[in-house]
């Protein structure tokens, strides 16, 4: 009997392929493999996961741990599939009643995933001070009156991030109404303020527990399936993982996890733990920049499918810049079109008549073995000649964007169209271009910690109370993610002041880290 | 209860209209006249263009519409922005508001106006006006956003300020009667602070003949006219400067933020590198919420009251001071200030020693106007 069991499986579940590595204690990459994502999602984990253990052979028994990465719950928003019907209440009326709920939401996806919505009494101003009484009879009377036409409850009350009590307070007046079974999504566990975005965010977040409780069964099943004695993980968006009962109650959490995983992996491979990692696709490049083996996130509200919502997302760059974006023969301008996959087809380099990106590349020097371009004209190969330095301008500026001004930081490259990336990129630190980088994505979820975030907000005189309140409340949730009790650490504090407050008021923001308590042996070095 | 009023005055018959439709090319305008402040416009757009849906096309009024009978109240949105993206406005807020003003006031409102065009406050009462049946004055009380309650047109000019109201989300309605603009300000923040951190607030009951050279006319139609030119035009920074009369005082690369909070405010710098046709040339631009001077080789190109913006390069998209960052590609915007800001009155109140810089007031003027 093996005593060592120091290996994990990472899985990537992404709308195109399922990946699936497993990384041993030192952080190689020991078997690896990419198989096509089935409908019902198990298909593609049962292949990936089998893939591997077939490489490993008698070492199977050497995996301790399967993490994984999916994509599945953007794509579930995007396409408007299996999502639930939610009751929304939101507390703190009259405040905040000239905004509706779901504003600016696409119509067929708010039609999709609203049940109703009622806006009632409750809520706390910035102070702590109460808006109004809290509405018990009407939150009962609303869910009555929507005759069970729901799937779970989402609650938002203004300013709960700071004045957490009454969310907690309806979560249990619902369950007492309609029972345990009913679950109940509070906003100050979502995200921080800015009422709409974390109202949005909440809503989202309750509509995809259908999705998510599909692919954690399925992770389950397989592992089952295969007779692992594992422990299993969700990654989340911040490069830390969470357990699958957790993902299942906060599933917005993994939405923009490919990205973090990909950063994260990327830069793993190639050995930085501080980098700029740009991952250029066939439509999009996709950058985002790693600081002490985390990828940064951003503070700014963004659109998921169309709807704003202010939960942490890591600080990704888009650039419709890509292996198939279309250039323009005449004038060499570039994009926003692109071929997209049917880049085999339309590009000049595979016969077709599109002039792209990929096609300007082979015309530098930078081909694809076994193609090769047809004769061009010379206003050809000048437009092509353009909208290759383009493409190089662009991405300049969106290195230069991340790097905040440090020219030292590595730049790594992966992703099919990684040819677009010169080597002497001006304003880019050295460029990396790490092997296994197709795969990348799936050993960002191999490498992952258990994380967890808490925000306080406070007399600016009681600002060390604070802090250490919310460390201790960022600490509880990365334990409560799967972190190891003894080795959680706080990775980040965030403070910002408040004004037009009656006393100097501010807010500080804290995250907790660090590895999983269920390894045998210490994880690779981030 | 109309007005007679309706029927006789020229606002029956000239009157333009705001609808739906110009409520994204108002705020993307307003944006631009935020001169890097004045709060971000994007919910304030939003709730605007559901507003005039909902309850239809807002007439907006010249100076030369208003009649005898006509009396018009600025309006503005109070407080910590980080207040008000959590504790929103209640339906009725603005309606107690203007009931209140006009109970004071002894008279009916038949028009608003903004206090200040820059930024979401420039956007907001066109939504209020649909929703409470009233007019829109074009024209408001800064022609750009500033951060005190002192610096606007109606106290340059000397126009009393009779009283203010205040209304919060609650319900709770407070009329001030204070000496000047400054005790004003005082009272209306601590007001503010009781009301949980923001209120709206309505001030400076104005007729036709009071209105006249104490606002700054034409704003709200100028800043629909510059965001459409900015939504519609192939290359934006141009079209926008052409309808700003503005010049393009560097195109370039942020190299350098410099930036704190102080008090409640932003406070700090940025500079830009010249590229393209501007290669080798370097600006700084300080501000303190809004831009304020921007600096060249020790030369001052532009500063406060005159108007300074910070646009995307390719978006032409205003970029407000707490959202720079390095590496960006922008445009720096110039253009001359109304009038009534370069009178003694107005660069005491709002010239750069008002904001703290020992520079003397140079009136800008468009190098590029042929």
């Amino acid at each position: 009997m093996s005593a060592v069991r120091d290996l994990s499986i990472g899985v990537d579940v992404g709308g195109t392929n399922t990946d699936a590595v497993v990384v041993d204690a030192t952080g190689s990459v020991i078997a690896w493999t990419k198989q096509p994502t089935t409908e019902d999602v198990i298909g593609g984990i049962r292949a990936g996961i089998g893939a591997v253990l077939d490489q490993l052979g008698e070492d199977r028994d050497r995996v301790s741990r399967v993490m994984l990465g999916t994509t599945h719950a953007t794509n579930a928003i995007v396409a408007r599939r299996g999502l639930d019907r939610v009751a929304l209440v939101r507390l703190g009326a009259p405040a905040a009643t000239e905004w509706p709920p779901l504003t600016g939401w696409p119509a067929d996806l708010s039609e999709r995933v609203l049940a109703g919505a009622a806006m009632l009494g409750g809520g706390h101003m910035v102070d702590g001070t109460p808006i109004s009484p809290l509405d018990r009879d009407g939150i009962r009377r609303f869910l009555d009156g929507l005759g069970g036409a729901f799937d779970s409850v989402a609650v938002c009350g203004i300013f709960s991030p700071s004045s957490p009590e009454q969310e907690r307070e309806v979560e249990q007046l619902v369950h007492d109404h309609l029972g345990t079974g009913t679950p109940v999504f509070l906003s100050q566990e979502i995200g921080p303020d800015g009422l709409l975005e974390r109202e949005n965010a909440t809503v989202l977040n309750a509509a995809l527990r259908g999705v998510a409780s599909d692919v954690t069964r399925a992770l389950v099943d397989v592992v089952a399936e295969k007779g692992l004695d594992v422990a299993t993980f969700f990654a989340q968006n911040d490069g830390t993982l969470m357990s699958l009962d957790y993902a299942v109650r906060y599933p917005v959490l993994t939405i923009g996890s490919g990205p973090a995983n990909s950063i994260r992996g990327a830069a793993f491979l190639s050995g930085a733990a501080n980098a700029i990692v740009v991952d250029v696709g066939g439509t999009t490049s996709d950058l985002g920049v790693l600081v002490d083996g985390f990828p940064r996130e951003s503070t700014l509200p963004r659109d998921i499918g169309g709807v704003r919502t202010n939960f942490r997302m890591p600080d990704i760059l888009s650039l419709g810049i890509g292996g198939g974006t279309v250039i323009d023969p005449r004038t060499g301008a570039v994009g926003p079109r692109s071929v997209g996959y049917r880049i085999a087809q339309e590009a000049l380099l595979f016969g077709g008549s599109t002039p792209t990106l990929t096609d300007a590349a082979a015309a530098a020097g930078y081909g694809i073995a076994g193609r090769s371009l047809p004769p061009l004209t010379a206003g050809r190969r000048d437009a092509l000649a353009a909208g290759l330095a383009r493409a190089h301008e662009r991405i300049e500026e969106a290195v230069e964007r991340l790097s905040l001004g440090r020219v030292d930081l590595p730049l790594v490259v992966v992703g099919g169209g990684a040819m677009l990336v010169p080597d002497d990129l001006p304003g880019a630190g050295p460029v990396l271009r790490p092997d296994r980088a197709e795969v990348a994505n799936a050993v960002g979820a191999a490498i992952s910690l258990a994380g967890g975030r808490a925000d306080q907000i406070s007399d600016a005189e009681d600002r060390d109370a604070a802090i250490a309140a919310a460390s201790e409340a960022a600490i509880a949730k990365a334990i409560q993610a799967g972190a190891d009790p003894l080795a959680v650490e706080i990775v980040d504090v965030l403070e910002t002041s408040l004004s037009y407050t009656a006393r100097p008021t501010i807010k500080v923001s804290v995250k907790a880290a660090g590895p999983l308590s269920h390894l045998a042996a210490p994880l690779p070095a981030r | 209860m109309a007005s007679p009023s309706l029927t006789s005055s020229p606002s029956a018959r000239t009157a333009a209209h705001v609808t739906a439709d110009d409520i994204a090319a108002l705020a993307a305008g307003a944006a631009i006249f935020g001169t890097g402040g004045g709060g971000a416009v994007y919910t304030s757009q939003q709730i605007t263009e559901r507003a005039i849906r909902e309850h239809g096309p807002v007439r907006l009024l010249s100076l030369d519409d208003l009649g005898p009978d006509d009396a018009v109240i600025m309006m503005s949105g109070i407080g910590a922005p980080t207040v008000g993206i959590e504790m929103l406005a209640s339906t009725d807020q603005v309606e107690t508001l203007l009931r209140e003003a006009e109970r004071v006031a002894g008279r009916r409102i038949t028009a608003i106006m903004p206090a200040e065009i820059g930024g979401s406050n420039g956007v907001s009462p066109a939504g209020w006006a649909a929703r409470l049946g009233v007019a829109l004055l074009d024209a408001d009380g800064m022609g750009r956003a500033f951060p005190e309650a002192t610096m606007i047109s109606t106290n340059v000019a000397g126009v009393p300020c009779a009283f203010a109201v205040l209304s919060d989300v609650v319900g709770n309605v407070v009329t001030l009667r204070t000496v000047d603009l400054g005790w004003l300000e005082r009272h209306a923040r601590a007001v503010t602070v009781a009301a949980g951190g923001i209120c709206l607030g309505a001030h400076y009951l104005l007729t036709a003949e009071t209105a006249r050279g104490a606002v700054i006319p034409s704003t709200v139609s100028t800043a629909i006219r510059v965001g459409r030119a900015l939504l519609e035009a192939s290359d934006p920074v141009p079209a926008i400067a052409a309808e700003l009369d503005a010049d393009v005082l560097i195109s370039g690369k942020v190299v350098d933020v410099s930036r704190r909070t102080e008090g409640g405010f932003v406070r700090g710098s940025i500079t830009i590198a010249g590229i393209g046709d501007d290669r080798g040339r370097l600006q700084r631009v300080e501000l303190r919420n809004e831009n304020l001077v921007v600096l060249e080789d020790g030369e001052v190109l532009a500063t406060v009251p005159d108007l300074i913006t910070v646009v995307d390069l390719e978006t032409g998209h205003a970029i407000s001071t707490e959202m720079l960052r390095y590496g960006q590609r922008v445009s720096v915007l110039a253009w001359a200030c109304d009038p009534l800001w370069r009178t003694e009155r107005g660069l005491e109140l709002a010239g750069p020693r008002a904001f703290g810089y020992d520079l003397p007031y140079v009136p800008f003027e468009r190098k590029d106007a042929r």
